[in-house]
């Protein structure tokens, strides 16, 4: 047998070096990263990126800062399992492999020029402050902007200090709930499905960006179709196993769909009549 | 059929053109196991191949895609180092059938699809491939004449067809003309040899009927009526989730990714190694959600990659009619009656709406 090293290998990874770890929760941490070879990730909101620890394992994980920054790209993990706990004991200037951008991303430019909802359950956020902050740095090119965040207790919120950022904006309607308070909590108490009915808006013109877990999306759906909004304007964001992130392994499919190549961004008309995708 | 495109082997000089060839080269060839059983595998001496045999147990994909596939090795110590490595070596894979390159020209499909499995095109690459017509049946779990691979189309560098007391060979490439010429052994092949390969062609169309009783060009319409169809119900009692089906089958090529790590903590490797959609973990996310828990999803799903979703994605039908899994099923699930079943489920539906 010969052995040969192929660098342009599909599997290939680009070193990242950690600039800065912040906890945001007990369970998530975000993490800046940079590539040591300078180059910028160029990604969609809603892309992922497959993340290696080497001995240990590849992942795939949602970017969740903006794509217009140039200096650095985040993720944030939540620790769940063997490689996502090996990431949360890392430190600041330690290395790790990431391959992509994957997946379709949220289609941003149709999206421009008209209304968005965003609907994040919990770790949900990570993928649409991508999104927000898209939005954010593009304000103008957007119509309303609404966003609603839900997750299971007050300890849990993430990304607080931008929370608190977009709330006080003029140019965001910002909405929160938890599912059981705590005694400092003022805000709302409910299922995210509570805050749908009371946000005023014009369905037609609406984009809406749903991600959380699965069990959020059919209550969710069912109520944007209350309101009226189009099949073709629901977007969705599924989690699948996944191991390739190229439609190869086969691991993410449903139905005749690559979760990581044809998504992980669907929009509810793509996938309504698929038994196995909601 | 161009005549100069034909050679000539006379059957008692088989056995010196596999021994000339591997003095070319490694050459894997189906060998007798016992039992019934065939493997590819790689050859030392003519006398231990078979020219009759059924589909071997686990089809040539082996050689494409390893069951363990090297990916990447890295070092981690001081400064991490990654490496992307491709492991191949020169190697004819000698008396493949029809049935086998069409499951061959399956995998090119999906691992030359964007982005492309540098790895795969690299071992393909050195890998030639000399095929053997099947004259007849192998065995009642055949359906190869349904999707057309029962006859030679491309795919191969040389096809051997078994004729009176000779082969005549079709030259396919040059690396096929290359073995040609460095085996000396063979002649040109003239109208009369050509006319018995039309006679034997034919007499193959008498023998090769389709196996299922609809045609291939109704299969995504059949398909698209059956999602809910009752023998998927039937097969969630009958399957036992062991994976041997898509194990065997030349078009399944779904993987999991793995680590190594040395001893020193400091070196491994990350590999691909075959996996299975019938198996328990496959499609598991956070959270321990399964979207397709159910034994009768997972069938489904496996008849579906084979029979519908790869027409739409890939315009072939990804099942080679080889009959591997019906062969080695523990249950005795058998891919003709399942699509017997659907055919006639439907056909019953259809009915029952013009009545
Ligand atoms: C498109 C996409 C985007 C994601 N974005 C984020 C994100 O931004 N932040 C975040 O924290 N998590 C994200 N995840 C989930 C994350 O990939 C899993 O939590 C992670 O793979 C678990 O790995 P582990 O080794 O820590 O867990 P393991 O010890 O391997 O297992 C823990 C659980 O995770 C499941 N799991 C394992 N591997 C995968 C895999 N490759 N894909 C999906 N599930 C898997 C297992 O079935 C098991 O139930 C995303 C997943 C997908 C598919
Ligand atoms: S599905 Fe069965 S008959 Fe078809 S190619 Fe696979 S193993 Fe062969
Ligand atoms: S070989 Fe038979 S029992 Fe095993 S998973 Fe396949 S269909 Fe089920
Ligand atoms: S992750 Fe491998 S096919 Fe989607």
């Amino acid at each position: 047998m010969a052995k040969v090293v192929i660098k342009d290998s599909p599997y290939n990874l680009k070193k990242a070096k950690i600039l800065d770890i912040k906890p945001l929760t007990e369970k998530e941490k975000l993490f800046k990263l940079v590539f040591e070879d300078k180059t910028w990730l160029d990604f969609e909101p809603g892309q992922f990126i497959m993340v290696s620890l080497m001995g240990i394992g590849e992942i795939p994980v949602s970017v969740c800062s903006s794509p217009l920054n140039r200096h650095y790209f985040e993720i944030c993990v939540r620790a769940v399992g063997k490689v996502t706990n090996s990431l949360h004991k890392l430190n600041v200037g330690d290395i790790i492999g990431v391959r992509g951008p994957y997946g379709n991303g949220f289609p941003i430019k149709i999206i421009e020029g008209h209304d968005l909802l965003i609907i994040a359950g919990g770790l949900g956020l990570a993928p649409l402050r991508s999104l927000i902050l898209y939005a954010i740095d593009n304000r103008r090119d957007f119509g309303e902007i609404h966003i609603l965040f839900g997750c299971k207790t007050p300890g849990e919120l993430l990304f607080e200090e931008e929370i608190e950022e977009w709330s006080k904006r003029l140019d965001i309607h910002f909405a929160c709930t938890v599912d059981r308070a705590d005694p400092d909590w003022k805000g709302n108490v409910g299922l995210i499905t509570s805050l749908i009915p009371g946000v005023d808006l014009d369905p037609a013109n609406t984009y809406a960006a749903v991600v959380g877990p699965p069990v959020m999306y059919k209550f969710v759906i069912k109520e944007l179709l209350a309101k009226g909004l189009p099949v073709d304007q629901i977007l969705l964001s599924f989690e699948r196993h996944m191991k390739c992130g190229m439609g190869k392994c086969g691991r993410c499919q449903i139905q005749n769909l690559y979760c990581c190549k044809d998504g992980p961004v669907f929009t509810f008309k793509e996938i309504m009549d698929m038994a196995e995708a909601l | 059929m161009k005549t100069e495109h034909y050679r000539i082997l006379e059957k008692s000089k088989i056995t010196d053109f596999l021994d000339k060839l591997n003095t070319i080269s490694k050459i894997a060839a189906p060998v007798y196991k016992g039992f019934n059983n065939y493997a590819f595998q790689t050859i030392k001496s003519a006398e231990e191949v078979s020219l009759k045999y059924i589909p071997t147990v686990i089809p040539p994909k082996k050689y494409f895609l390893p069951t363990k596939d090297s990916l990447l090795e890295f070092t981690v110590g001081n400064e991490l180092k990654v490496e992307p490595t491709v492991e191949y070596e020169n190697l004819i894979l000698f008396g493949v059938h029809t049935c086998d390159i069409a499951g061959i020209r399956c995998l090119n499909m999906v691992l030359s699809d964007k982005p492309k499995d540098t790895a795969y095109l690299i071992r393909k690459k050195h890998i030639t491939i000399i095929g053997l017509e099947c004259n007849d049946y192998c065995d009642e779990f055949a359906s190869c004449a349904f999707v057309g691979a029962h006859l030679p189309t491309t795919g191969y560098d040389l096809m051997f067809t078994e004729l009176e007391d000779y082969f005549i060979v079709h030259i396919h490439s040059t690396k096929g003309s290359d073995i040609i010429e460095k085996t000396g052994l063979f002649k040109p092949a003239q109208t009369i040899h050509m006319e018995e390969l039309k006679v034997l062609r034919e007499k193959k169309s008498a023998i090769f009927n389709n196996e299922i009783p609809t045609e291939r060009r109704y299969l995504p319409d059949l398909f698209d009526r059956s999602f809910n169809a009752s023998i998927w119900k039937e097969l969630e009692q009958k399957c036992l989730s062991c994976g041997n089906c898509t194990a065997v089958c030349p078009t399944c090529y779904c993987f999991d990714i793995k680590e190594n790590v040395d001893l020193s903590l400091q070196a491994g490797e990350r590999y691909r190694v075959w996996f299975s959609c019938q198996l328990d973990p496959f499609a598991k996310v956070a959270g321990g959600i399964d979207f397709r828990r159910e034994r009768s999803a997972r069938q489904r799903h496996r008849f579906y990659r084979k029979f519908r979703y790869h027409i739409d994605r890939y315009g072939m039908v990804f099942c080679t009619g080889c009959g591997r899994c019906s062969r080695t099923c523990m249950a005795g699930i058998k891919l003709k009656e399942v699509l017997t079943s659907l055919i006639r489920e439907s056909e019953a539906k259809i009915w029952r709406k013009w009545l």
